[in-house]
């Protein structure tokens, strides 16, 4: 079968040695499994992500993005271009719109691009790496892969912020979107039910805030544990950074006992596809996974 | 607000004179859409760190209309919108009330009006100089930047407390020490970089802030 060929925008925490580089590290046997090969956007650079406003203005954050986008134009034109990070899809997708609402803007990024020789057409969509799964692929073809299903693990979909709102992965709800226990369900893992899927974990101010954060990360650790959850997943680098290494300063601070993995959807499918240890990336886990870890032999 | 007022903010008095709510449609991001609020509250309401905010959204919105000039651009409460996008979702008229947010940050920190040692601000300052200096962000610099923001005692002090997270990541292989040295950059840094600046010059002359 031929390849599904996308332009992919990896983001700045998926590079080696960055904060999520084993959820990249997971995407490798995931994608050859699912004969998706992703081409990497040359000499990409950062989307601004959600705070880069206070000092960057509206059309310097949008051109970072407008960059981005005319270089897949120019070196991988009718490739959609992928991002695995919630932040870097959002701000794609915002730039587009915004251009496509305001064609003046679209002028002014233009202007601009011309200092690296670049244009900006408007003629590529960026999508999320989970809008690729269920949208190309599919639940019955993620399901089709799986050689090795995750049986009895009980896990809570922890969908968060970003790749659920502003624009959301189509046809699911703002409130309570389904996808991501569908997806836990195809690889034979259990979903358990779970009232802080869409809580907002502080995002990067449980860097500059981290007492008022530490609540939200409260909450959505232990409703996991309360319904029962072995393990957290998630489709987000920063809910990942921040539920997982932020239990231990609440336990410190707070007297709890959080000892709860948090992992990434792609993950699951990478062991559910017979991925070891390195190809997972559960050994990128700083709470290792250990209900996971066995089905590795 | 303190005593000295930046030159800046004393221009865009003398420009907008008593009419805020005219300064903020022509100088904050998606300002235009402020008069648009029915004041229903849902998006208060629907705010993770809402209970920090000194002014809801719902209130900063009236504040402006009503020409509360020095209290909406010294509050710190737009400072800590974590950008989950909630409140955007959920308004029923449709304001894009988180990138309005955005907008008065950014309008209150060129101003100079900002509370002092304000956090939020911090970390979006540092953040945005990280990525325009090589393309991409460097986790490393970035982070000890941040700890090390009010001094080299209180950085030690920042970075002790957080060494456990640190050694953490590094075993993980998700934070590399010789990131240090420079680490990832773009190839056109230079070429990035002329472009942000000219994008601020453009943007700067349509807002009247040039």
């Amino acid at each position: 079968m031929a390849k599904k060929q996308y332009a992919f925008y990896p983001g700045c925490s998926s590079q080696k040695g960055a904060s999520a580089s084993n959820y990249l590290n997971s995407f490798g046997l995931m994608c050859e499994k699912l004969d998706i090969q992703l081409n990497e956007v040359p000499d990409w650079n950062c989307c601004g992500a959600s705070i880069a406003y206070a000092e960057g203005g509206e059309l310097p954050r949008l051109v970072l993005n407008a960059r981005n986008m005319a270089i897949a134009e120019k070196e991988m034109p009718g490739q959609d271009m992928v991002s695995g990070c919630p932040a870097c899809w959002l701000a794609l997708r915002d730039a587009r719109g915004r251009f496509e609402e305001h064609g003046s803007m679209k002028a002014e990024a233009n202007e601009c691009l011309k200092e690296v020789s670049l244009t900006y057409n408007g003629t590529v969509k960026p999508r999320h790496m989970t809008e690729v799964l269920i949208e190309d692929i599919g639940y019955a073809g993620m399901k089709a892969a799986v050689t090795r299903p995750l049986d009895g693990v009980k896990i809570a979909g922890y969908v968060g912020c970003q790749t659920n709102r502003p624009f959301g992965i189509a046809g699911e709800s703002f409130e309570n979107p389904k996808y991501l226990d569908k997806m836990i369900e195809t690889v034979g893992a259990e979903a358990v039910p779970y009232d802080q899927k869409v809580t907002c974990c502080g995002g990067a101010l449980a860097f500059s805030e981290p007492e008022k954060s530490f609540k939200q990360i409260r909450d959505i650790v232990e409703s996991a544990y309360d319904h029962g959850a072995q393990v957290i997943a998630t489709p987000c680098q920063l809910c990942q950074a921040n539920v997982e290494l932020y239990q231990s300063e609440i336990n410190k601070k707070q007297g709890t006992k959080f000892n709860m993995p948090v992992v990434f959807y792609s993950q699951l499918l990478s062991l559910a596809y017979g991925g070891d240890l390195k190809q997972t990336g559960l050994d990128g886990q700083v709470i290792r996974a250990d209900v996971l870890e066995k089905f590795i032999k | 607000m303190s005593e000295a007022l930046s030159q800046a903010n004393s221009q865009a008095i003398a420009r907008y004179k008593n009419n805020f709510l005219k300064e903020v449609e022509e100088r904050v991001e998606d300002g235009h859409w402020v008069k648009m609020c029915m004041q229903c509250g849902v998006c208060a309401g629907s705010c993770p760190f809402g209970p920090h905010w000194e002014h809801s959204p719902q209130k900063l919105f009236m504040m402006i209309r009503a020409g509360k000039r020095e209290e909406v651009l010294s509050t710190d409460s737009y400072w800590l919108c974590t950008s989950c996008y909630n409140c955007i979702v959920r308004c029923p008229r449709k304001l894009p009330i988180t990138h309005i947010m955005h907008g008065l940050a950014h309008y209150a920190h060129r101003l100079g009006t900002v509370p002092p040692a304000q956090p939020g601000r911090a970390i979006a300052v540092l953040f945005w100089k990280n990525v325009v200096q090589n393309g991409r962000l460097n986790e490393l610099t970035f982070s000890l930047k941040m700890y090390f923001r009010d001094g080299f005692g209180q950085g030690v002090k920042n970075a002790m407390a957080m060494q456990g997270i640190g050694l953490g990541l590094v075993k993980t292989k998700r934070l590399n020490p010789m990131e240090i040295l420079g680490g990832h950059t773009c190839k056109d840094k230079g070429g990035i970089q002329r472009m942000v600046a000219k994008a601020a010059e453009i943007e700067n002359k349509r807002r009247g802030m040039a």
